[in-house]
């Protein structure tokens, strides 16, 4: 399962290794040699690792990459959209960096600290060496290593107990870097920890111009007894970008998680989420939208663990795709043996636009428990008639009520969010979409 | 004037023919009403009318204010004028039914050369009418037909009807489902409706709904064929001997 690892992805990683934030540490210098060691073995997953099949990297595979983490400066002057809610918090990364002049942190209340990760490094060690790599466990999953092999820039979070941060906290991705035939890739490790009781809200958005970027980011989130986090983000990266995120998650008892993914930039797209219940009454709402066009690839790949009793999850997914776009969607719920009374329901349903475009769902329930409710439902088809020419027999002209039926089928995953702004833009991004396509 | 001239219309579904040579002709301000069994094609003859796709003429014409009607798309019709209240109004789910009002509204304005109304305006007529009709402010804030009773999707239709302002209106089976208090309601807002300038063609399987919607002339499909018109006496007659009496004398 091997791809050739000449492609320059991990590429003098010893040597520059060294000039990473916190190399000296023993703990950083041996979770990046750890990362780098297992990514040489195992390379980018090819389509015979099953959680793979579907999404094939063997082009990104074959592409030459820039050395890995350099200072990439932007080729264009970034355009950083406003925080979407004024005046709120946002941390910018351009092509992988944070860049502390286009970021607006402002000061930290009391007992908060959101720090970009090589100062977090600096300035609380102790936390990021009881979290980093154990949240994201590396064993399996070769991206993970690979993120985890330069693990330098990303952004931590941290809240003391029963702090609430009520704006979003914003982390902008803006990416166009890329150059005579060499790709570049970077790979944000973000981390999350939140103490018993506090809540906190995130939105992220992954923005750019063309270049070919590869972002691969990682984010591990940790919530202890009662916290909760919302967990938003809007992947709209330019046409040529390969956008692959992990997100791993792990629940205290009565913690809870919502998490919402737009997807619809990048040429492949993946967002896979893992989500351990660890705790009784832990709760989960793992919803997403995708949309595809030209020959876009979106891959939604779900794993909700429910290893504690009482706890319950769902997942809501919409897609749209057109053209000879793809899309994956793998979902699967374990409830382990001890994990009685847990609830988990997970719902797929896209519509094609297209005869060309196509849908590869596979939702799967391993259930070791016997008195659990869970269930999966995943459908796939074009726009219904019968609303159509209702719509159109109001005097309505297609187009339009195509729209307004695309947008009522998408509308459908974008209510989960419980964020109103959010919400709101989140709709104006998936209209946005729509139009673009003329429809 | 002749607002719609229906000539030797035959159409078919999946390739089975089921209008099979209609003839009708309405002049403005007319109501008709057609009655018929289940299965003669009513609904049939309403969708084709509408330009449901899947109906397929083969042969004859439709003439509505001097133009092809059977040329033009369903967006087209409605906003030429052409109304169909739907016998199973379609539940949208996700669709606000406000938003979608105002839309329709909007749509058969902007083809009929008139302003467009903004969010205010749209509001203060769709407010007059909802208490014409005593519709519930309600239901207009959810979604379009989703959950709604047989009644409410009903006056649903006549409210839309009465924001359209429709100059042919179709009411296909617009009192079936519905109990006596609710007919009165439905009919109360199509009579309200009743209009020098507006033609109705009103399909029903009862004559119950007659004796509130009066109408200038009945006529029996049976078999995708008109075999008797009359006035409105005729409906009085098939109540009291039934269709087969009537069809049986036809064939
Ligand atoms: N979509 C369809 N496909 C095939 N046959 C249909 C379809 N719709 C209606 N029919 C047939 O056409 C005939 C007339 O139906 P319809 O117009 O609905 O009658 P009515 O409204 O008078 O009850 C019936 O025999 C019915 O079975
Ligand atoms: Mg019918």
């Amino acid at each position: 399962m091997t791809t050739s690892n000449d492609n320059g992805l991990l590429a003098d990683h010893t040597a520059l290794a060294a000039g990473l934030p916190g190399a000296g540490a023993g703990w950083i210098d041996a979770l990046r040699a750890d990362g780098a060691k297992r990514f040489a073995g195992l390379g980018l997953p090819t389509r015979k690792v099953e959680e793979w099949k579907y999404t094939d990297l063997s082009a990104l595979a074959r592409s030459r990459f820039a050395p890995c983490c350099g200072a990439a400066p932007a080729h264009a002057k970034p355009e950083i959209p406003a925080p979407l809610v004024k005046d709120g918090p946002q941390a910018v990364f351009v092509n992988g960096r944070f860049d502390p002049e286009l970021s607006s942190l402002g000061g930290a209340p009391e007992g908060i600290t959101a720090l970009p990760l090589a100062e977090a490094i600096a300035q609380m060690p102790k936390l990021l060496e009881s979290y980093m790599g154990r949240v994201a466990e590396l064993g399996r999953k070769s991206l993970v290593a690979l993120n985890t092999a330069w693990l330098a820039d990303g952004f931590v979070l941290h809240l003391a107990k029963d702090v609430r941060l009520t704006r979003p906290l914003e982390l902008v991705f803006w990416g166009d870097s890329g150059s005579d035939g060499e790709r570049s890739a970077w790979h944000p490790r973000h981390l999350i920890v939140l103490d018993p009781g506090a809540s906190a809200t995130l939105l992220e958005r992954h923005i750019g111009r063309t270049g070919g970027h590869f972002a691969n980011s990682v984010t591990e989130i940790a919530a202890a007894t009662g916290a909760s986090l919302r967990h938003y983000r809007l992947q709209d990266e330019p046409g040529d970008a390969v956008h692959i995120a992990t997100t791993e998650v792990a629940l205290s008892a009565g913690a809870s998680y919502e998490s919402f993914v737009l997807s619809k930039g990048a040429v492949l797209a993946r967002n896979q989420i893992a989500v351990t219940l660890q705790g009784e009454g832990a709760s989960a709402s793992v919803n997403g939208a995708y949309m595809g066009r030209g020959s876009q690839i979106t891959d939604t790949t779900t794993l909700i663990d429910h290893a504690a009793p009482g706890c319950t999850s769902s997942q809501t997914y919409k897609g749209v795709l057109d053209d000879r776009s793809r899309g994956v969607f793998q979902g699967r719920i374990v409830v382990r043996k001890d994990a009685q009374k847990s609830d988990g329901h997970q719902s797929n349903k896209a519509i094609l636009l297209s005869d060309r475009a196509e849908i590869d769902a596979k939702p799967e329930l391993e259930i070791y428990a016997d008195d659990v409710k869970c269930s999966h439902g995943a459908t796939a088809g074009e726009l219904d008639d019968n609303a159509l020419f209702y719509l159109r027999a109001r005097g309505i002209p297609e187009h339009e009520a195509r729209g307004l039926l695309i947008d009522a089928f998408i509308d459908g995953a974008i209510g989960t969010i419980t964020h109103e702004t959010v919400r709101d833009a989140f709709r104006d991004h998936a209209e946005a979409w729509r139009q673009e396509g003329g429809t | 004037m002749s607002i719609l001239s229906i000539k030797n219309l035959h159409a078919e579904v999946d390739g089975k023919e089921i209008l099979k040579g209609i003839d009708l002709e309405i002049g403005a301000g007319e109501i008709h009403a057609i009655m018929g069994p289940n299965g003669s094609g009513k609904s049939t003859l309403s969708y084709t009318l509408a330009g449901r796709e899947g109906y397929t003429v083969t042969k004859g014409e439709v003439v509505y204010q001097g133009k092809n009607l059977l040329e033009m798309l369903p967006e087209e019709r409605a906003q030429a004028g052409v109304f169909l209240a739907f016998q199973y109004p379609v539940e949208i789910p996700g669709v606000p039914t406000v938003t979608f009002l105002k839309q329709a509204m909007n749509s058969v304005r902007k083809a009929r050369g008139e302003k467009q109304l903004d969010a205010f305006e749209f509001k203060k007529l769709m407010d007059a009418r909802l208490k014409e009709l005593n519709i519930v402010n309600d239901m207009v804030r959810r979604a379009l037909n989703t959950g709604f009773s047989g009644g409410e999707k009903k006056r649903m239709e006549v409210l839309q009807m009465a924001l359209l302002e429709p100059t042919l209106a179709i009411l296909d089976e617009t009192d079936s489902g519905l109990d006596i208090d609710a007919l009165k309601t439905v009919a109360d807002g199509v009579n309200a409706l009743r209009a020098a300038d507006r033609s109705m063609l009103v399909i029903t399987h009862y004559q119950r709904l007659l004796d509130y919607i009066v109408p200038d002339h009945v006529h029996v499909l049976f078999e995708g064929r008109i075999v008797r018109s009359g006035d409105k006496s005729l409906a009085l007659e098939l109540e009291e001997k039934g269709y087969t009496d009537i069809t049986g004398a036809a064939a």
